[in-house]
């Protein structure tokens, strides 16, 4: 090709070196980035491929429709919770199915809290290592540190010199060894690395910290889930019962003591989001507030579904308390109605995925959905069919389908519901907004970057822990007043079932707009759909040639070594890609170790 | 060791990719068949990550089951122990764990609390390619053998499982209760009804032809390669 301009405002020129980087590492599943760099080392073309093929639709057809939870939560190791919560909520609603007050604000914690634990997870150890450099940190000044860690948050009382100078032996007993762990594989002299030595030791305390902490925080989802580590669902409610005089014996109803110590848990999350995790994302932005990359289609297009109902089973824009909409065109002064039932609206494409329909440039709704492979290669590839060197994006390219809401490429995730919440003007939302800019004295554009992807999901797991303090009031209330019912078994029996229905679940994962479409045929399931984040983040090119939001937001970026890919990284991690749902695990991949080639 | 230590025998993998289920399935069976003293906690670890961290921290001595890609035949059990067990399970990542399990015993050393006995059950899959599947014969038929080797590991250090009157129901499963070997197996829909084959470049089925003409691809491939040293 050499130059081509696409629809969504991007210049693509692939003329340059080619940068193939293969598997990306450190994210749920599997997938492989393509940029070419000009003489500049700026990536002009960007081709994101997930290599796995999917089968979860295949595995759900026939299966029972009150089962499909179970199956869907397996898929992935990350979100299992969330897409349980979203397979339920679409049989539910198939089959009409309202659920009790006490089911909506059990499942409403326990989806917060995988938000709060994943986007603490993700920023500490999926995420930090883009920005913090753990090799540096062994130069730090322990005294120094203190004092900066006392600087950026006074109120975390693990600040002492003697408490850093601990862990940096630690990290250098471990360095020393030669078994880096997670720590292997990193681009450690890389100067794309902008953090001083006590910036980098602080950073990787918290990892520690958070490491240590995430663990009660999955406690909550054990409680009301009943097991650990795969909590259960039911459709009709939540599978716990309650009975507040209870004893605390396992698998004993809920009871007051219990509910007390989810409400212990979430306050200290509370504080460690407050005074660890956010002070965190501010310190390292600051010092990197100059790398303004990675906005990609933030600033353009960007979908949110909505998601945390405050009443039972209404599932509209205005009981939702994660916002609902979608932006096109760089318009903030117009947020659209989403409505995931309109066949117009979110459409799913395959030209460029190893995927067929009967018609290749039609767009299909996902009720309509198919997945049928088709595993084709474009005449320019370099390789074979089994050894791809160098893909070829003009033709079928990933595993991953375009879906797009009336024809535009979307965003989603926490940075796009912050800006669709800003652009409603949600009050929560902007005055955090408006917090962070002026702590970083940046402008409002800078939000529409890598860093304003990673500082919206600090922000939100504030808000995330918030709210799970409101629902835990909300359940002890209704509780009080008499009421304890925590499932609806009215229609639990299949011969209540109508012959043929349709029905569809949402929920905004940890990494963004989630939906399941299900079709119930004769009590079994027909037809079975997700469109997940990644799908919508991890999206080919389209018939127009509009390039998704991976590829987007790798545009024009300045990369300081191009075989050494830390901006590339850096950039895709920020989505929290989780490619185990969005494409198939199938990859016999043997190296963790990312290998990057330049053609 | 003292009795009190903390035992974990935890199994890890994905029911739904057939011989993927392998350590699952042999925690299920271990626990439907014998009980433990309190010491010992059974784990279904599915694909969980950084989930298992804790678990494995406040293990001393840890027992894993899974499928291990040994490079051996299809179907073969073999035993890792020791420092060994990393490398194992690193050699060759055929489960997706998102974080590989050998980065969890990696977190759990590096918050300096590894635990002190690691054996690693591993049996060498027959087949993962098969979506919705379940165990294959050989596979299968090694979850026996896999569970006398692990109550004989204990037996070392003096912790004794007691053989259940009759196995537990498969309702009262320790994993999944909609996922049980049984209902997985016999409610599967017919390889007519719901495709089972996938990615044509892995599964080596009769939708995937070789490259017409192999000496030419590989003869491109090394050009490709040697252009690439310069």
């Amino acid at each position: 090709m050499a130059i081509l301009q696409t629809p969504n405002g991007f210049t693509l020129d692939n003329s340059g070196k080619r940068v193939v980087v293969d598997p990306v590492t450190r994210i749920e599943g599997h997938m492989r980035c393509e940029v070419n760099v000009d003489q500049n080392n700026i990536i002009r073309n960007a081709v994101s491929t997930g290599t796995m093929w999917r089968g979860l639709e295949v595995i759900l057809k026939g299966r029972d429709p009150r089962d499909a939870w179970a199956f869907v939560q397996r898929i992935c190791g990350v979100c299992t919770g969330t897409h349980a919560l979203t397979s339920v909520r679409a049989v539910e609603d198939a089959l009409n199915i309202d659920i009790p007050e006490n089911a909506n604000s059990i499942r409403n914690i326990m989806q917060l809290s995988l938000q709060v634990h994943d986007h603490i997870v993700h920023f500490y150890h999926l995420h930090a290592l883009d920005w913090v450099n753990p090799v540096n940190a062994l130069k730090a000044d322990p005294k120094a540190t203190s004092e900066l860690q006392q600087s950026v948050s006074p109120s975390h009382p693990k600040s002492s010199p003697g408490y850093f100078r601990d862990v940096q032996t630690r990290i250098r007993k471990f360095v020393e060894s030669g078994q880096l762990g997670p720590f292997k594989n990193g681009y450690w002299t890389n100067p794309a690395y902008l953090l001083p030595p006590e910036a980098d030791l602080m950073a990787v305390t918290h990892y520690l910290e958070a490491l240590d902490f995430q663990k009660e925080i999955m406690t909550v989802r054990t409680i009301f889930g009943g097991k650990d580590t795969h909590p259960n669902w039911l459709v009709g409610g939540v599978p716990c019962a309650i009975n507040m005089d209870g004893d605390m014996a396992a698998g004993a109803p809920i009871n007051m003591e219990r509910l007390n110590y989810v409400r212990s848990i979430t306050e200290r999350a509370l504080v460690f989001c407050k005074n660890v995790y956010l002070p965190d994302v501010l310190a390292i932005g600051g010092f990197y507030k100059g790398w303004l990359y990675g906005g990609g289609l933030s600033s353009q297009a960007v979908l949110a579904y909505g998601d945390i109902p405050d009443r039972a089973n209404d599932y509209s824009a205005s009981n939702l308390m994660m916002p609902q909409g979608a932006i096109i065109n760089g318009k903030l002064d117009e947020v659209h109605e989403v409505d995931v039932r309109d066949p117009e609206q979110i459409q799913e494409f395959v030209p460029h995925s190893w995927y067929k329909y009967s018609d290749d440039r039609a767009g299909l709704h996902p009720w309509d959905g198919v997945t049928e492979a088709n595993y084709e290669l474009g005449p320019n590839l370099v390789g074979t069919r089994t050894n791809i060197q160098q893909i070829d994006e003009s033709a079928r390219y990933s595993w991953i389908k375009a879906p797009r809401w009336r024809g535009h490429a979307m965003e989603v995730g926490p940075l796009a519901r912050y800006i669709v919440g800003y652009a409603q003007g949600h009050e929560y939302f902007t005055d955090q907004i408006n917090s962070l800019l002026r702590s970083l004295d940046v402008p409002v554009e800078a939000l529409f970057s890598t860093l304003g992807r990673t500082a919206a999901r600090g922000l939100e797991a504030v808000w995330a822990a918030e709210q799970q303090l409101y629902f835990l009031d909300k359940l002890v209330a209704t509780i009080k007043a008499g009421d304890s019912s925590t499932a609806n078994t009215t229609y639990f029996d299949p011969a209540t079932w109508p012959k043929d229905v349709k029905g569809v679940g949402f929920t905004e994962a940890p990494r963004g707009a989630l939906g399941h479409w299900i079709k119930i045929k004769d009590t079994r399931i027909d037809n079975y759909q997700c469109v997940v984040p990644t799908t919508w983040n991890g999206s080919p090119r389209d018939n127009e040639g509009n390039i998704g939001p991976f590829e987007a937001s790798l545009m024009n970026t300045f990369m300081e070594v191009p075989e050494e890919p830390v901006e590339i990284l850096r950039t895709l991690h920020s989505f929290d890609p989780c490619l185990a749902c969005s494409t198939h695990v199938m990859s016999e991949d043997g190296e963790e170790l990312a290998d990057v080639k330049v053609r | 060791m003292p009795q009190e230590s903390n035992v974990l025998i935890l199994g890890i993998g994905n029911l739904l990719w057939a011989d993927e289920g392998f350590g699952v399935r042999a925690v299920e069976e271990l626990h439907r068949r014998y009980s433990f003293p309190e010491n010992v906690v059974l784990m279904d670890g599915g694909t969980q990550g950084i989930y298992l961290v804790q678990h494995v921290r406040d293990a001393d001595i840890l027992i894993v089951f899974d499928a291990v890609d040994y490079g051996l035949p299809p179907g073969t059990m073999k035993r890792v122990e020791g420092d060994e067990v990393p490398k194992f399970l690193g050699a060759k990542k055929i489960s997706l764990h998102q974080t590989g399990f050998q980065e969890v015993l990696a977190m759990a050393e590096m918050m300096g609390e590894p635990p002190e006995e690691l054996l690693l059950i591993g049996v060498q899959p027959v087949e993962l390619d098969d979506f919705g599947g379940s165990l294959r014969p050989d596979v299968e038929a090694q979850i026996s053998p896999a569970i006398d080797i692990a109550l004989e590991y204990l037996a070392r250090f003096g912790i004794h499982a007691s053989e259940r009157e009759a196995p537990l129901p498969q309702s009262g499963t320790i994993a999944c209760p909609v996922l049980t070997r049984e209902r997985y197996e016999n409610e599967r829909p017919s390889a007519e009804q719901a495709c089972r084959s996938g990615d044509e470049r892995l599964l080596r089925d009769a939708n995937w032809h070789p490259p017409s003409d192999f000496e030419r691809d590989m003869e491109t491939l090394l050009a490709g390669d040697r252009a690439e040293r310069g």
